[in-house]
Parts: structure tokens; C-alpha cells; sequence
């Protein structure tokens, strides 16, 4: 895919070429059991065949409700769990089935920021043993010998050298985020999935933290998948866009062109519901009836359909496959079936 | 021109812990017409919650307490009350909405007993006519199988879903007042899109004000007649909704409206405050937010500044404004 196809902005750090991250149908299935003998009665289906593709220096938004899947497979990438089918291959190694030694070799490449700042530092350590420790476990500095880039990230992340002698819990949430962040680029990793980094803070701590890993990502070269279910703040980070539902990519596609124009009937309606503080920018108001169903009884055909206000004979029965639609837009749903070219994302 | 249904008037609660004083509300003014939509937005700690806390008189034992002003409702002075007073006015005459419905809700009672408890309390009815009116009232907020619903326990619902019964349960004595905590914080976007539309028809059938208390300012947005913002305790804002969003003159309301980023702005870099909220326990004694705000000169920490009527119907506390 040549670049004068990305967006039209200027240098935005976005490199042609081999893609740094692919994944292929991805899949994870949670069991459920019931009974003394926790047989398996059935399946949570939380991800449900997702493929995309993310290039060196790109922001992947990815954005969903609760329950939709997007966390699954932010810790499906990051190799925490173990996908139930599908492939991923970072920076061209497969890394669907790594384990333990091998893993462990290529892990520093892909690091993680938490949602929950008050549960994602290990409170007996201190800040600086807390950034040091991936640097320790991967045996690139001892404790001693790390100080000095334990400090350099310290002070780039925006807090003070001394800070490293302190505990998490002397700090404000916002604080933990950048400590966090300091702990996820102390190995100059190639990516950085971000799980709703932002949600647990508040507004005004939220745009300094949004400001620092976009600052970040220039200088250290990062690419981002950023979990959130704030379509406004998915909005300001990401250079592309995906909605997910149930465990599927419904649709998927350069930021400005999606939110100016969303295909998708789910979303049209999340961007229609999201509350828009300037009143002259608020859409027209889509309200979905019902609740979202139980991912582990999934409807019949287009996961949408039960609540989609467009649907359509066919929804019912047969599952629409994410297919391209605009030059790198693509949409799951049969409303675009006449337009819909069979490319899959990633061909030539 | 009506008369005020509530009316608040520099309000004061302070929780005290060992030697420190924490002036969680300092000073706060508020009134709310009959069906008027008033919101309070601030962050955290900016004494928001309290405040609504304060006028149900359920604060936390034994911190916190009134410690000045005057609550007014319907003409009766709330804090004259007795318990057992405040008890027949709450649930009845002004409910209240928390933002965690599984918490707020009791999870060892069907949904069924947690309604017809509110109605066997304040209303003289049978075990059958509440049990009734409970599932009128749920199939009003749109619970689906209302009639099986009262049967089932809290965990076996949605979060959307809970917030609707809690809704419902707060709404079944038709009160004058419904005291709304951050009532769609918790919830997704496009339930909470239907929650709003939900607090709407409350207010258009029953009658009923609404104070919704939140930190999203599209959520102000989308339901405020009136607006208050609250920073550090004390009220820095007072204006209607429109006026808000396209005129804002405080220098704080100003930044949190930069600060968001929005759905259809193109911005580079949001604007950010620096700095964080005061302690409340040490408040500087001039403006609280001189330390974060770009405008301040070295009177604005040292003065005391007030809420003031800047231009009709407009109040702001700032000297710079």
C-alpha cells in the first residue's frame, strides 16, 4: 500500500512498507463451565475473527463498548493470552505460538500502559524499581546501573528525579499514568498498546497525559494500538480507526474519514450518542433500543442486527465479512454489499 | 415567577480528621425551579457529590457535617429536621441517583422487594398495589419483562439495566426533586444515551427538577438548563447552559472546555492545565485556582474573591473575568 494514500496531513510519522503488527482472524474463546465437574457448557466468544494490519509509526484506535472485545485483544497481541485461533506476526515473526524463552527474547518490542493507575504499579516497590525492573528482568541493566535512564525517563514523562525514592501511593492517579508510561518506553519498545490509558482521570489530567504520549511517539519513533471506548479522545490520538462489536471489527478506516462519514449503522450510532459539548456540532440522535447481546450466545448472522435500526433479510441469517469499501475504509455490513470489492486489507 | 423548589445558601460542610479541617463545600449558593435542569460539573474533589450528599443530609458519619447555611425546600428548612423527618422526605419527595448501581442497590434483595419497600413506606398501599405499581413503573422506563424482572436480583442485570430500576425506584413517589450522581459515569455511550433521554421524561411527566451532578460537559450539554461549576468547594461558574458553552468567563471553565477534546474539532495539541487541585485541607486564602490560571497576578491569591453577578443572571468568581 503506497503512502500517498495515507492522509493528506503533513509528516505524520508514518512509515511505508512492511507492516509492523499483522493479525489474521484472530480469535479467543473463554469456556464456560458449570458443575462440580466444570464441564463446558458453552463458549464467551469475546474475540471473534479480527484481522488488521498496523504500520510502523501508526496509531490503531480501537473503540467498542464494554464487553465488545477490545481488551481481549489488546492482551491477545501483547501475548498475556493465548489466542484460540488466528495468527499474529510482529515486525514479520510470527508470534502466535511463542512461549517462555522465545517469547520472553521478543517481548521487550511490545509494551502495555494499564487503564487502572491505582492497580498497575506494584505498591512495596518504589518508582524507581518500578521503571528499572524491565531493564532488570531483561537483563540489559542491573538495579544500580539503570539510574541514570530510570531519571532520564522520570523527567521526560514530567516528574522529578527524587520521585524515584517514593512509593505509587504518594502520587495522584495522573501521576501513576506517567509513571507507568515511563516504565512502558524503558525499553524503547516498537509498540505501545495502550488500554484505556486515559479513562480513569480526570478531564483536565487527561489532556496532559493524551499531549505526552504524543509527544512521546515523535521522539521515540513509537506506534500505538490505543484501547478506549471515548470516541472524542480515539478521535485525537489515532491515525486509524476501528469499531468493535461482540467480538467482531465492524468497521475499520482512516480516522477523518470515519467519524466525517461513518459507514457502519453501530457506528453512526455511537457517534450520534456520544454527549458533544458544542452544541452546534451535535448530531442528529440515534438512540438504540436494547441492550447489547450475551457474547456467549451471539445472534444469528450480523451481530448488530437485533438492534440495528437499517436491518435488512439477509442481516439476519448471514454474517457480513469486513470488506473495503473507500481506499483503506472498510466495513462489515450488507448495506455496502453492492459496493464492497473483495480486497481483503493488506493485499496488493 | 415561580418559586424556588430548593434553595441553597452558602452551604458549608467540612470533614475533620485528626487536626485537619477539610473544606470539602465552602461556601456553596443554589437554587433549582420546579422542572429545571441544574448541573453541577467539576472534577474530582471539586466538592460536587458533597454538596449533593449535604441537601439529603447522608453524609458519612462521623466526619463530616454542616457546618454552616441553609437548606431550604419547598419553603421547609432541611437542616431543622429530625431523621425521622428527613427519612419521610427522602425516597418521597427528593430521591436520589448514585453512579455505581451495583453498589447503590441492595444485592441480597430481588428488584421486586428493593421497589415496593420505597412505596410500603411512604404510601399507604397494599402488598399487591405497590407490587403493582412497581411493575408499571418499570415497564414506564422501559425494563423489558417487567413482570419477571421483580423476581430476579440485581448481578443478574446490565449496568444499564440497573440504572434503570434505580431510576425507577427513585421515581416512584413522583418527587418534586431527583438528585442525580453521576448517574451515566459508569455507563456506555449508547446506554447512557438512553438513561439521558430517560431523565428527560421524568422531567417532562412527573414534573420533576432534576440536579445532575457530573464531570462529562457533553453531558451538560445534552440536559442542562442551568449550569454550576464547582472548583476546590466553592461555585466559580452560574450560568444557563448556552450562555456556558459559547461565553464561558471563568478562566478555569474556559480551560476544561479546551481541554476536551471534542468529536469534530481538528486540534494538534489540547490544551492542558497545569498543576493540580489545592489540598482542602490547606486552601490558599485568594483564589484557588490563581496557581493553575494563566490570567492570575499576584492580588488574585491574596484577596478574597467572590461570586459575582458579572452580567445579568451570570455569576463568576474572578476578578480577571
Amino acid at each position: 500500500m503506497s503512502e500517498q494514500t495515507m492522509t493528506n496531513k503533513k509528516p505524520n510519522g508514518i512509515e511505508s512498507g512492511n507492516p509492523l503488527l499483522e493479525v489474521h482472524n484472530l480469535k479467543k474463546y473463554f469456556e464456560i463451565t458449570a458443575g462440580i465437574w466444570r464441564h463446558m457448557i458453552g463458549h464467551v466468544r469475546a474475540v471473534d475473527g479480527v484481522s488488521f494490519i498496523l504500520r510502523p509509526g501508526e496509531t490503531l484506535g480501537i473503540v467498542g463498548e464494554s464487553g465488545c472485545g477490545k481488551s481481549t485483544t489488546g492482551r491477545l497481541i501483547m501475548r498475556v493470552l493465548e489466542p484460540t485461533d488466528g495468527q499474529i506476526i510482529f515486525d514479520g515473526q510470527d508470534i502466535t505460538k511463542l512461549r517462555g524463552q522465545a517469547l520472553r527474547a521478543i517481548r521487550s518490542k511490545f509494551q502495555m500502559i494499564f487503564q487502572d493507575p491505582y492497580a498497575s504499579l506494584n505498591p512495596k516497590l518504589t518508582v524507581g524499581e518500578i521503571i528499572a525492573e524491565p531493564l532488570v528482568v531483561n537483563h540489559i541493566e542491573t538495579l544500580r546501573s539503570s539510574q541514570e535512564r530510570v531519571v532520564h525517563l522520570l523527567e521526560r514523562v514530567g516528574l522529578r528525579a527524587d520521585d524515584r525514592n517514593s512509593y505509587p501511593h504518594e502520587f495522584s492517579g495522573g501521576q501513576r499514568q506517567r509513571i507507568g508510561i515511563a516504565r512502558a518506553i524503558a525499553l524503547n519498545p516498537q509498540l505501545i498498546v495502550a488500554d484505556e490509558a486515559v479513562s480513569a482521570l480526570d478531564v483536565s489530567i487527561q489532556s496532559q497525559i493524551l499531549n505526552l504520549m504524543v509527544d512521546l511517539k515523535k521522539e521515540f519513533k513509537l506506534s500505538y494500538i490505543f484501547i478506549s471506548h471515548n470516541l472524542a479522545v480515539i478521535r485525537h490520538i489515532s491515525d486509524r480507526v476501528g469499531v468493535m462489536y461482540l467480538g467482531k471489527l465492524v468497521e475499520l478506516g482512516p480516522k477523518s474519514g470515519l467519524y466525517r462519514e461513518p459507514l457502519h449503522p453501530y457506528t453512526v450510532a455511537l457517534l450520534s450518542a456520544s454527549p458533544e459539548p458544542k452544541r452546534e456540532n451535535r448530531r442528529q440522535r440515534i438512540i438504540l433500543q436494547g441492550d447489547v447481546p450475551n457474547p456467549a450466545n451471539p445472534p444469528q448472522g450480523c451481530p448488530f442486527h437485533t438492534r440495528c435500526p437499517k436491518v435488512m433479510a439477509i442481516c439476519q441469517k448471514e454474517a457480513p465479512l469486513l470488506k473495503e469499501v473507500f481506499p483503506e475504509h472498510q466495513v462489515a455490513c450488507h448495506l455496502y454489499n453492492f459496493k464492497a470489492k473483495s480486497k481483503k486489507e493488506g493485499d496488493e | 415567577m415561580a418559586e424556588a423548589l430548593l434553595n441553597v445558601r452558602d452551604l458549608k460542610t467540612y470533614f475533620h480528621k485528626k487536626d485537619l479541617e477539610i473544606r470539602a463545600v465552602d461556601g456553596v449558593d443554589l437554587t433549582v425551579f420546579p422542572r429545571q435542569i441544574v448541573c453541577i460539573v467539576g472534577e474530582s474533589g471539586s466538592g460536587k457529590s458533597i454538596t449533593a450528599l449535604s441537601i439529603m443530609r447522608l453524609l458519612p458519619k462521623p466526619h463530616g457535617k454542616i457546618v454552616g447555611g441553609e437548606i431550604e425546600f419547598e419553603g421547609n428548612n432541611l437542616l431543622k429536621l429530625t431523621e425521622g423527618q428527613m427519612t419521610d422526605i427522602r425516597g418521597n419527595n427528593i430521591s436520589m441517583i448514585f453512579q455505581e448501581p451495583m453498589t447503590a442497590l441492595n444485592p441480597v434483595v430481588t428488584v421486586g422487594k428493593q421497589l415496593t419497600e420505597v412505596l410500603l413506606r411512604h404510601r399507604k398501599l397494599s402488598k399487591h398495589e405497590s407490587e403493582a405499581k412497581a411493575v408499571e413503573m418499570l415497564k414506564f422506563v422501559s425494563v423489558p419483562r417487567a413482570d419477571e424482572i421483580i423476581h430476579e436480583y440485581v448481578h443478574q442485570l446490565s449496568g444499564g439495566l440497573r440504572q434503570r430500576v434505580m431510576i425507577a425506584m427513585a421515581m416512584l413517589c413522583e418527587p418534586k426533586l431527583l438528585i442525580a450522581d453521576e448517574p451515566t459515569t459508569a455507563l456506555d455511550v449508547t446506554i447512557q444515551a438512553q438513561v439521558l433521554e430517560l431523565m428527560k421524561k421524568m422531567r417532562q411527566d412527573f414534573n420533576t427538577a432534576i440536579i445532575l451532578i457530573t464531570h462529562d460537559l457533553g453531558v451538560v450539554a445534552e440536559m442542562a438548563d442551568h449550569v454550576l461549576v464547582m472548583y476546590a468547594g466553592q461555585i466559580v461558574e452560574s450560568v444557563d447552559a448556552d450562555t456556558l458553552f459559547h461565553q464561558p468567563l471563568h478562566p478555569y471553565t474556559m480551560a476544561l472546555l479546551d481541554s476536551i477534546p471534542s468529536l469534530d474539532d481538528e486540534k494538534e495539541t489540547l490544551y492542558s492545565i497545569s498543576g493540580t487541585v489545592p489540598n482542602a485541607a490547606t486552601f490558599p486564602p485568594g483564589c484557588r485556582f490563581a496557581e493553575r490560571c494563566q490570567r492570575a497576578t499576584r492580588d488574585c491569591s491574596e484577596n478574597i474573591i467572590e461570586l459575582n453577578e458579572i452580567k445579568p443572571g451570570h455569576l463568576v468568581r474572578c476578578q480577571k473575568a
